[in-house]
């Protein structure tokens, strides 16, 4: 018979898997993929739209038409998964069994976690780019917004590509100069991070750049709640930050079946996984991917990508009876737009933090590592094609090995005494 | 790395005096570490969520953040904060001798 895998969510890493499963085993398995909806959106895009550099139907497309014929998609809602009987519960009652589960669900946003987020002002003076609708509603306030306090707040971490509310910043600030109103107009990074970014070359590099960009950052700001009316940040340790118009990332956390499947998540709802093999803590037929799981890296697109050679490396040999040799080394890389037709990108993995130098290549790569330039901004417009017909499809991008090439110094010195 | 004296015993902390290996810990050298930060005494609900970080970390590898200490240690977010003023993540580590948290990236 025939091996049944079953892969839950049908977005980057999901879809990435399942075409990259289906060349590997033709017909020799079945493979079944399910998602809530057909809407397949494209998250790094979401950071233009509210500044009109992308319309949100330019980055939407069918989840269905990513596939390979004979992958299975369908549409349903997961509810649970009983681990002990390898079975899918859908929350139409359907029970979905499996020899293999890959679980590509991914975060979701969480804004009901914060106290006085979610209300009338949501949407009109509160908003996030983090979803389709929201970036779409942003737009309008960001081009109406003439003088001001704009206020940029990562309520929590972890997020999904935690570079992203920064180049909100950049881009918020290339815009406001373009029309004119800058001056008018006092932007603020609020981050719950002790700087602007999570290792120290890189963030202070980003800090040098806010600087000169004459943006405030509040670090070390765990916001407790938002008073709506009075339009203030709380935080926790009771500081506040007034704001005219903010742009919120709400906390963001597992989907609420993970809650409902006992032993499979932590108390964020993330999958407990083995940070080299992505195999879940849960059991050893299941596997995770991008997002979805718990391994200390960022939640990014490129990551869920390099993972995927892993996972279905891992899947193969686990459904051999072999070892598993799928080793992922935390490999992560993000352009960061940067304003003015300028990006800069950084690349690091679980023991290397990003450094200086160039890129695919260490040395002679033609993308600098942590410093603007055009071409990296422009490998970041080009990215939107090879997502979908390069990375979806499951092929390899040229030059871009998912393994980190390291020349950075290795982290273990700095974190020495931490388990690895 | 560097090693000091905590409650007479010679231990190695990073720059910001986090303890290098959980192992070296002990209950008065937590207690030293809560008087240098401010806090006079442990209190049981002190205790409660220093023995909830360092198990955490000893099991998983990893302290959990202030979200999920909130869900899941017993003690609301906002005590959390009373409790250890400042950040309550990072002092709790500190005082239960396990690495600084490394905030996700
Ligand atoms: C604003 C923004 C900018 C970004 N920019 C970048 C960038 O520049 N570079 C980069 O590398 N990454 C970027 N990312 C991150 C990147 O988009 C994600 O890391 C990546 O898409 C994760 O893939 P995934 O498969 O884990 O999750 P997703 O692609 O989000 O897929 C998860 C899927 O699971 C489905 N699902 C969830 N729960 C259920 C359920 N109960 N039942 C059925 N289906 C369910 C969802 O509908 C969804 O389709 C950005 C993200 C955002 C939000």
């Amino acid at each position: 018979m025939s091996q049944r895998i079953v892969i839950l969510g049908g977005g980057t890493g999901g879809t990435l898997v399942a075409n990259r499963l289906q060349r590997q085993y033709g017909d020799q398995a079945s493979i079944t993929v399910i998602d809530r909806d057909d809407v397949h959106v494209y998250q790094p895009g979401l950071l233009f739209v509210p500044f009109g550099l992308a319309e949100p139907q330019e980055i939407v497309r069918p989840r269905h038409a990513q596939f390979r014929s004979g992958v299975d998609f369908r549409i349903g809602e997961v509810d649970r998964v009983d681990i002990a009987h390898d079975t899918v519960h859908l929350a139409d009652g359907v029970e979905v069994p499996y020899d293999v589960l890959v679980i590509a669900t991914g975060a979701v946003l969480q804004p009901e976690e914060t106290d006085g987020l979610i209300g009338p002002e949501w949407g009109r003076s509160m908003h996030t780019f983090y979803s389709l609708q929201g970036a779409s509603d942003l737009r309008g306030a960001m081009a109406g917004f003439e003088a001001g306090r704009l206020v940029v707040n990562v309520i929590d971490m972890p997020i999904k590509c935690p570079v992203a509310p920064l180049e909100f910043c950049f881009l918020a600030d290339w815009q406001l100069r373009q029309r004119g109103v800058r001056d008018d107009v006092e932007l603020t990074f609020v981050t719950p991070l002790d700087g602007a970014f999570t290792t120290p070359v890189a963030s202070s590099r980003l800090a040098g750049l806010l600087r000169e960009k004459n943006i405030n950052v509040e670090s070390e700001f765990a916001t407790g709640r938002v008073d709506a009316s009075a339009r203030r940040l709380h935080s926790w340790d009771e500081r506040e930050v007034p704001f005219d118009l903010l742009v919120a990332i709400p906390a963001h956390g597992g989907p609420s079946y993970i809650a409902r499947s006992p032993g499979l998540g932590d108390a964020l709802g993330f999958v407990a996984a083995d940070r080299h093999t992505l195999q879940a803590r849960a059991a050893q037929n299941i596997f995770v991917i991008g997002d979805a799981s718990d391994v200390p890296t960022s939640k990014a697109g490129s990551v869920t990508h390099f993972e995927g050679d892993t996972v279905v490396e891992n899947i193969r040999q686990f459904l051999a009876g072999d070892e598993l040799t799928g080793f992922y080394d935390g490999h992560a890389n993000c352009f960061v737009e940067t304003g003015f037709h300028r990006a800069l990108l950084i690349d690091f993995a679980y023991e290397a933090e990003p450094l200086p130098g160039r890129f695919p290549e260490r040395h002679l790569g033609p993308l600098p590592l942590l410093a603007e330039s055009r071409l990296n901004h422009l490998a970041k417009l080009a990215f939107q094609p090879l997502y979908w017909h390069v990375l979806l499809p499951g092929h390899d991008i040229p030059g871009v090995s998912s393994q980190f090439h390291p020349a950075a110094e290795p982290r273990a010195q700095q974190t020495s005494g931490a388990p690895r | 790395m560097s090693t000091v004296m905590l409650a007479g015993s010679t231990v190695d902390v990073d720059p910001e005096g986090f303890l290098e290996h959980p192992e070296q810990w002990s209950e008065p050298i937590a207690e030293e570490i809560a008087r240098t930060n401010g806090i006079q005494s442990l209190t049981e609900r002190h205790w409660q969520v220093v023995n909830f970080m360092r198990t955490t970390y000893l099991e998983s590898g990893s302290a959990p953040s202030i979200r999920s200490l909130g869900k899941t240690s017993g003690v609301p977010i906002k005590e959390l904060y009373e409790l250890f003023p400042k950040g309550p993540a990072k002092l709790a580590a500190k005082i239960g001798g396990i690495p600084k948290p490394r905030g996700c990236i």
